[in-house]
């Protein structure tokens, strides 16, 4: 019984960090879809540039041949740590965010009075573009995460036990998840936002200047993702070309549920999934793992389109 | 195909031909039929027909992902699931038949059956995969546009993911499966006759590749047919008055829910058809083939050609799944790589660089031309209305405004 609960706590540990992750990516894909109604299907990629961004960030700020005493320093106390993962955070959030502007500006802007499986379509060409420029610059070979944060292990209950690593992630996450629910809640940015996503015609109208939200909307949510790809490979300690896509649909899935278009509904469903994924890889096979987030999709979109916290949507003609 | 303006009734129907279109269809038939001929014949152009083979599945593919997406205007990110569906039950089918029909004592009875597996198999597991589509179609009726996309997309990471799984013992995993079927039907006695012309070079043995090219190229002929009959049917309209606007589609007295099950279970019909013939041709399957990937090449397919319309889902067929591996033929077969200057590692560049190429020809396709190579009429005036252009921009932003204001849902 209490092997039980160990598990049990365990998993619930391991599935709030993965869920912190997908929320992290999730609130990407429901600001976009808040402004825009599309679906940003590169916004999968966003986390996967990031991790990349953040990795080479990371190994050039502690290579001594690059940044000389630098290096030692970062490496060296506490203090250098911290300043030497804002750097990273920092460098690889401003990159693909901007990198999130391009893709708007390119791919989704020409098309955004076409129909709607357009910009969809579009989407998807871009994460196929950005997958294999990755995947054709890097090659194919997994990039090993350098394990430059001190990792330990505090044993809390029976054998289950929580690393520094995911005390950090999740701590990190709700400073930036504070952080963007004031932003939208009380600054002028945030309210341009809000209105944008009401009613976009009105929003102009009203003097908003719609492209610049747009553009900006394409900056936070990108630059969240990459933060989230980030921890994905200190957590999994790998890189890939195509680590985007599963977590990316997933995301999807968490934003779906919690009610796209809804900031707090994304966190919800972020930490739901994860921690129902947990589970059940705890409990039935880790090869099954996927299928439940699949399956926990098709459900919410067929029971419950409007997700958990949203309103259900009708139809005008 | 003379199209009166309102554009109702194109196509099929006002038969008259003219001399050029019957002398162009013929010899296109010709060239169908002894094209593979002549280059089985020759040794290093023989790699072709295999890649023809590919190409004509590929066709089967696109076309039937085009009755869903071209004609019903439902976005499949799935497909490759009912290609995946098809190709499971032809090998678990198919092997079980080969047992069961191996306790038959007469020697003939039992190897006639078994070399036509395949031809058994052809009904069985397109049913299987028809199924599937109206399982997968069911649920999902309500859903439209993006919500789909992405549910169909679950749904083919899905089958993918059972499969490497083991799913119920079935599919033996990532380590893939094979079909235990022997030579097909008639193949022992084509292959008999060898025609030698020494002077040019020419040496022709029927061959496997060449068999399944045939098949394909019969299949393809039949869906055509079918899909042409299709798209001018009482279902077809409903499809198109569906796909321009549901709700008005309903209120006129379309039924909705019959069109969109209609359109996912044909579409996975011939998923499966083409899932059979291809795990029959490769006699070996692995999860690996029914990744996310290959159902996007399938949509690009029929983006690209042009959504709706049978040859632009052809060419577009043909430009994605048949350039990539002709370069890499070329390039492998020492004479001809000789002839068009691309040595190994161009060609392997060149290979590699094409899902990069996909990516950005998939963007510059819906901001340049979102019609498609060979746009369907009356898909490319829904697309690119430039007649009713005034028009049409009223219309959106009347629905842009209409939407905005119900999309209460999306507050931030």
């Amino acid at each position: 019984m209490q092997a039980q609960l160990a598990t049990i706590v365990q998993q619930l540990i391991n599935g709030i960090t993965l869920g912190s992750m997908y929320a992290l990516v999730a609130l990407g894909y429901t600001l976009v879809y808040g402004i825009l109604l599309m679906i940003n299907f590169a916004h999968s990629e966003m986390f996967m540039v990031g991790a990349y961004v953040g990795l080479f960030t990371l190994t050039g700020l502690t290579n001594p041949h690059l940044v000389g005493g630098l290096a030692a320093f970062f490496k060296g106390s506490g203090f250098g740590l911290v300043i030497l993962f804002a750097l990273v955070f920092v460098v690889a959030m401003i990159a693909v965010g901007c990198l999130g502007m391009l893709v708007e500006r390119f791919a989704y802007r020409p098309l955004r009075n076409a129909p709607r499986l357009a910009p969809l379509i579009s989407a998807i060409g871009v994460s196929i573009f950005l997958q294999n420029a990755v995947l054709l610059w890097v090659n194919t070979m997994a990039l090993p995460f350098p394990q430059v944060f001190p990792v330990k292990e505090i044993t809390i209950y029976g054998s289950a036990q929580v690393s520094t690593l995911q005390i950090f992630i999740l701590v990190t996450v709700i400073i930036l998840l504070t952080a963007l629910d004031t932003f939208v809640a009380r600054t002028r940015m945030g309210k341009a936002m809000r209105a944008t996503s009401q009613d976009r015609e009105a929003a102009g109208l009203m003097g908003i200047d719609i492209n610049r939200v747009i553009t900006f909307t394409f900056f936070i949510g990108p630059a969240l993702g990459a933060v989230a790809g980030i921890f994905n490979g200190m957590y999994y300690g790998v890189v890939l070309w195509n680590m985007g896509f599963i977590p990316g649909i997933k995301s999807f899935t968490a934003a779906v549920l919690g009610g796209i278009g809804n900031l707090r509904g994304a966190i919800l469903g972020g930490f739901l999934l994860g921690i129902v994924e947990s589970l059940a890889s705890g409990f039935l096979s880790t090869g099954y793992k996927d299928v439940v987030a699949f399956i926990v999709l098709i459900l919410v979109l067929i029971f419950r389109p409007g997700g958990l916290l949203g309103e259900s949507v009708v139809e005008k003609v | 195909m003379g199209g009166s303006k309102m554009d109702i009734q194109t196509k099929v129907g006002d038969g008259g031909w003219s001399k050029g279109k019957i002398a162009l269809a013929v010899v296109g038939a010709i060239l169908l039929v002894f094209l593979p001929v002549v280059l089985q014949g020759f040794v290093a152009m023989s790699f072709l027909v295999r890649i023809l083979a590919v190409v004509g599945i590929y066709v089967m593919l696109a076309l039937g992902l085009n009755i869903v997406v071209g004609y019903a205007g439902l976005l499949d990110l799935g497909y490759i699931a009912f290609y995946a569906m098809g190709a499971y039950s032809a090998a678990v089918v198919g092997n079980l038949f080969v047992k069961a029909v191996s306790h038959i004592g007469a020697v003939g009875l039992r190897e006639f059956l078994t070399s036509s597996t395949f031809i058994f198999m052809l009904p069985v597991a397109a049913l299987i995969a028809a199924l599937t589509g109206i399982s997968l179609g069911t649920p999902v009726l309500r859903l439209r546009g993006d919500y789909l996309a992405i549910v169909t997309l679950g749904f083919g990471e899905l089958i993918r993911i059972l499969a490497t799984n083991n799913f119920l013992g079935l599919t033996n995993g990532a380590m893939g499966m094979s079909i235990n079927v022997p030579n097909p039907v008639g193949l022992v006695a084509m292959q008999k006759p060898v025609i030698n012309i020494p002077a040019v070079g020419f040496s022709f043995q029927f061959s496997v590749n060449l068999y399944w090219y045939y098949v394909v190229v019969l299949l393809i002929c039949f869906t055509i047919f079918i899909v042409r009959r299709l798209d001018n049917s009482r279902l077809g309209r409903s499809w198109v008055a569906m796909r321009e606007d549901e709700v008005a589609a309903a209120s006129v007295g379309v039924n909705i829910r019959t069109a969109k099950l209609w359109a996912f279970a044909l579409g996975a019909l011939w998923g499966g058809l083409a899932g059979v013939v291809f795990a029959n041709f490769q006699g070996f399957i692995t999860p690996d083939s029914f990744s996310f990937l290959e159902s996007v090449f399938v949509v690009s397919m029929v983006v690209l050609g042009g959504m709706g319309s049978i040859p632009g889902v052809i060419i577009g067929a043909a430009l994605i799944g048949g350039l990539p591996a002709i370069i890499q033929g070329v390039a492998q077969s020492p004479m001809l790589a000789s002839v068009f200057h691309i040595d190994a590692p161009t060609a392997s560049a060149i290979a590699n660089y094409r899902y990069l190429l996909f990516g950005l020809l998939m963007v510059v396709m819906m901001a340049w031309r979102p019609q498609g190579i060979l746009p369907s009429k009356r898909r490319a005036r829904e697309l690119h209305p430039e007649d009713e252009k005034t028009l049409e921009e009223e219309d959106q932003s009347l629905w842009a405004v209409e939407h905005g204001i119900d999309g209460s849902g999306h507050d931030l």
